[in-house]
């Protein structure tokens, strides 16, 4: 009676998922429970109970790993051997890796500021309009569509059929390149063009997410700063970069640092549309590949390691403005 | 590369539906003996299910016990690797459970490393085998009955590819020709070409056909994450040719550098073909669209007349669109990869080997039930659309499904036909799954032979 732990059927599958929803309940209902009978309880029972279950998921989901993952860093492909720095200096000073660094820092440089000022600019142009609501929609939609369903739209409008005999185009963009008159084009493989166009996908997608939070904080500009602006004769462009830029800095940095965030981690996008072929591999993508796929495991720690190092600032940094923006609110 | 997850997945529909009819007929058969606890087999199985029960004896009361089985292989191949267990799980009462996996060769490792392994796990490539047995401690060699099975019905060269320092752990299960030509034989007949007899002869073919005003090859090294490993068939092939066997060996094994100038110098007549863009790449685009053509739509513009030779392994058979008659008088067909050499007739071959992680009896006898000719027969019986044979030589041909998996199968069992392995399954991991792949990329995308051959080199481990 081991379904419990191999579950093969649907039926299997479903109870054991209602087994662990119950435990949940009863869990947190012994919780609930213990809180409202107070005076016997001590607070720091209480405290424990709240915080002590999350404290060793975390433990064991990712201290743990984390610690664990720093360790094998230092350790060769098959974790036997102490190697010191080595997978380090190896993932700096390769060909092949300087490439991975240099990808990852083109993405994280132009995702947020791209995504950023397009959704910056389409907050302002649509704001107060007729058709406000219907443009928001359109923009934020690429939000709702996961990374690798976004690569694959994106993969056909890149797909390539060459200019031979009567084949025709199947690819939007090169179909349109050709109605211009030049030779189809493989976007997908010249360097170093092919990662600006990935990185179009994740602009796509992120320019939602910033003139959604941006919107909002454009609202929220009190009127009478506005207004005693425009007494001032302050009018259109100047307005935007003396009145509307400078009230919603934090929301700006809180989007900047956030899509900076997950564009360091972006990972489906470079293994759905290209595999990290063609010198397009980001640290994400290749700490996978070096991982699993070649059971390089200290060199693949290794570039988990230095992923993690390079979100930690933007993190820290992210949270103090979220606080400092909370404060002004 | 054997990419026997890759080369299943988009087998047609059609195989399902065989699958599907066979199953229930076998189904039907299996019910009339089921109760009887399959003692002798039965006398009146028509089909696979009749094989000689006793040879699982020695294993004891098996009844009732259960083998996980871990693979590569997946829907429709599936259905008729599970079919093919039928004889043997009636005459044991073990049952087979079995789970196929697209993400097989890296959650094999993590579940390993886990201390989760299957009992049986299907091994694409030896390099794999040696990683697994020299890294953890958790594959068992294979009993002796395995071991018997192999030596009576396969060649010792295969026996070698899954032994380990002396040690034999993993026995062959599927075996793939890679050494093909896919060609149209009517479209040669009105344009009265003829099939090559030699590599001169095949280039002077391809000169023919361009100064008719064709493109003669096609070819597509796109295989999502494995991207490039139809490229690494195409060099491994041309160095048995240009360098030979024995250099060939040397090559894998590393005795010889990756960038040795007998290696450069088959890249470089693999490139006479490969980086000619007057040879290719046929209704697919230039030389670089041979890196994003998924390997299996790399031969398909032979049927629209676009070009005229594609080299890819047995396994394409499976490729084709549905209706395409495979056949020497059909829409397609496929001649062995010429080679100048006289003295030897070299074939690429690959394949998948058994490893087991645990030793329980039930576990044993599924091993050697799988080394026994009566699973290659069963498989080639349950296996109605064909596209797949073995290297075991107690393979009765008549089984196969179709006249190409005979020919498959004849070569295999072919004495004076030179095998070797696919040099890129024996390379260490980050060599033959990696930078191989990786670099053939490169190679058609731009890189020159000596760039990419030294970046290859460069990372042997």
């Amino acid at each position: 009676m081991d379904w419990w732990k191999y579950a093969d059927t649907p039926l299997e599958k479903f109870g054991l998922m209602f087994l662990a929803i119950a435990l949940f309940v009863i869990v947190m209902g012994v919780i609930l429970v213990a809180v409202d009978r107070p005076k016997r309880v001590p607070r720091w029972l209480v405290t424990l109970g709240f915080v002590g279950p999350a404290l060793l998921f975390i433990t064991f989901g990712l201290v743990i790993p984390g610690v664990r993952t720093i360790y094998q860093s230092f350790f060769d492909n098959r974790s036997v051997e102490f190697i010191g720095f080595d997978n380090y200096v190896q993932a700096f000073t390769q060909d092949q890796f300087q490439i991975v660094l240099r990808n990852t820092a083109i993405w994280v440089i132009v995702v947020p500021v791209a995504a950023t000022i397009i959704g910056l600019i389409y907050a302002v142009l649509v704001d107060r309009t007729r058709f406000e609501k219907l443009a928001k929609a359109l923009i934020f939609i690429p939000m709702a569509i996961s990374m690798v369903g976004a690569s694959i739209i994106w993969k056909f409008v890149y797909e390539f059929r060459p200019d031979q005999g009567n084949i025709q185009q199947i690819g939007l963009l090169n179909q349109v390149v050709v109605w211009l008159g030049f030779e189809p084009q493989q976007f997908l493989i010249g360097q170093p063009a092919n990662t600006f166009f990935l990185i179009a996908v994740m602009i796509w997608i992120q320019t939602g997410f910033a003139m959604t939070i941006l919107s909002a904080a454009i609202k929220a500009i009190p009127d009478d700063i506005v207004e005693a602006a425009r007494l001032d004769g302050l009018k259109g462009v100047q307005m935007f970069r003396f009145i509307t830029v400078p009230s919603i800095r934090p929301a700006l940095i809180v989007v900047l640092t956030t899509i900076a965030m997950g564009t360091l981690k972006v990972f489906d996008i470079v293994r759905t549309m290209t595999g990290g072929q063609f010198g397009t591999s980001v640290v994400a993508n290749e700490f996978y590949t070096q991982s699993f796929r070649m059971n390089n495991i200290g060199l693949g720690a290794a570039l988990a390691v230095i992923l993690f190092v390079l979100v930690i600032p933007l993190v820290i940094y992210n949270v103090r403005q979220l606080r400092i923006s909370e404060e002004i609110r | 590369m054997t990419r026997t997850m890759t080369v299943t997945k988009r087998r047609t529909y059609a195989a399902i539906a065989g699958g599907a009819a066979l199953a229930l007929t076998l189904a039907a058969c299996g019910g009339d003996d089921g109760e009887g606890g399959g003692g002798g087999g039965g006398d009146d199985e028509p089909t696979a299910s009749s094989i000689d029960c006793e040879a699982y004896d020695e294993f004891g009361d098996l009844e009732g016990t259960t083998v996980n089985v871990y693979t590569s292989i997946v829907e429709p191949e599936q259905q008729t690797q599970e079919d093919s267990y039928d004889p043997f799980e009636e005459c044991t009462g073990v049952e087979v459970k079995y789970e196929g996996s697209r993400e097989f060769e890296a959650q094999l490792l993590v579940r390993i490393q886990a201390g989760n392994a299957p009992d049986i796990a299907y091994l694409p490539q030896p390099g794999l085998l040696r990683t697994i047995v020299e890294d953890f401690d958790a594959i068992v060699p294979a009993p002796d009955a395995t071991a018997a099975n192999v030596d009576e019905y396969f060649s010792e060269s295969w026996k070698d590819y899954g032994t380990v320092d002396g040690t034999f752990y993993a026995a062959p299960l599927g075996s793939n020709v890679k050494s093909y030509v896919w060609y149209s034989p009517s479209m040669f007949a009105d344009a009265g070409y003829e099939v090559p007899q030699t590599w001169d002869e095949m280039i002077d073919l391809s000169d023919q056909i361009v100064a008719d005003g064709q493109m003669p090859w096609c070819a597509g090294f796109g295989s999502g994450d494995a991207t490039g490993w139809p490229g690494t068939d195409w060099i491994e092939d041309v160095v048995l040719r240009t360098a030979g066997p024995e250099v060939y060996d040397q090559w894998y094994t590393h005795e010889i550098p990756f960038n040795d100038p007998q290696i450069v110098e088959a890249f470089d007549t693999a490139g006479e073909i490969l980086k000619n863009d007057e040879y290719v790449n046929a209704g697919l685009g230039g030389i670089d669209s041979i890196a994003t053509t998924e390997w299996t739509a790399g031969g398909v513009p032979i049927l629209a007349g676009q070009c005229w030779m594609h080299r890819a392994a047995n396994f394409y058979q499976t490729q084709w669109p549905e209706g395409t008659e495979v056949g020497e008088d059909g829409d397609v067909f496929a001649f062995y990869l010429p080679t100048n050499q006289t003295d030897v007739r070299p074939v690429l071959g690959g394949g998948e080997f058994v490893g087991a992680f645990n030793d329980r009896p039930e576990v044993q006898a599924f091993q050697t039930y799988l080394s026994s000719a009566d699973w290659a027969n069963a498989k080639a019986l349950t296996t109605p659309m064909g596209g797949w044979v073995s290297a075991n030589n107690g393979l009765d041909p008549e089984n196969l499904a179709t006249t190409f998996d005979q020919l498959s199968a004849e070569i295999l069992a072919d004495p004076d036909a030179v095998i070797r392995f696919d040099a890129s399954d024996l390379m260490p991991g980050e060599v033959g799954a990696g930078t191989f792949w990786t670099g053939m990329v490169d190679w058609v995308t731009g890189s020159s032979t000596q760039e990419v051959v030294d970046r290859i080199e460069a990372s042997w481990p």
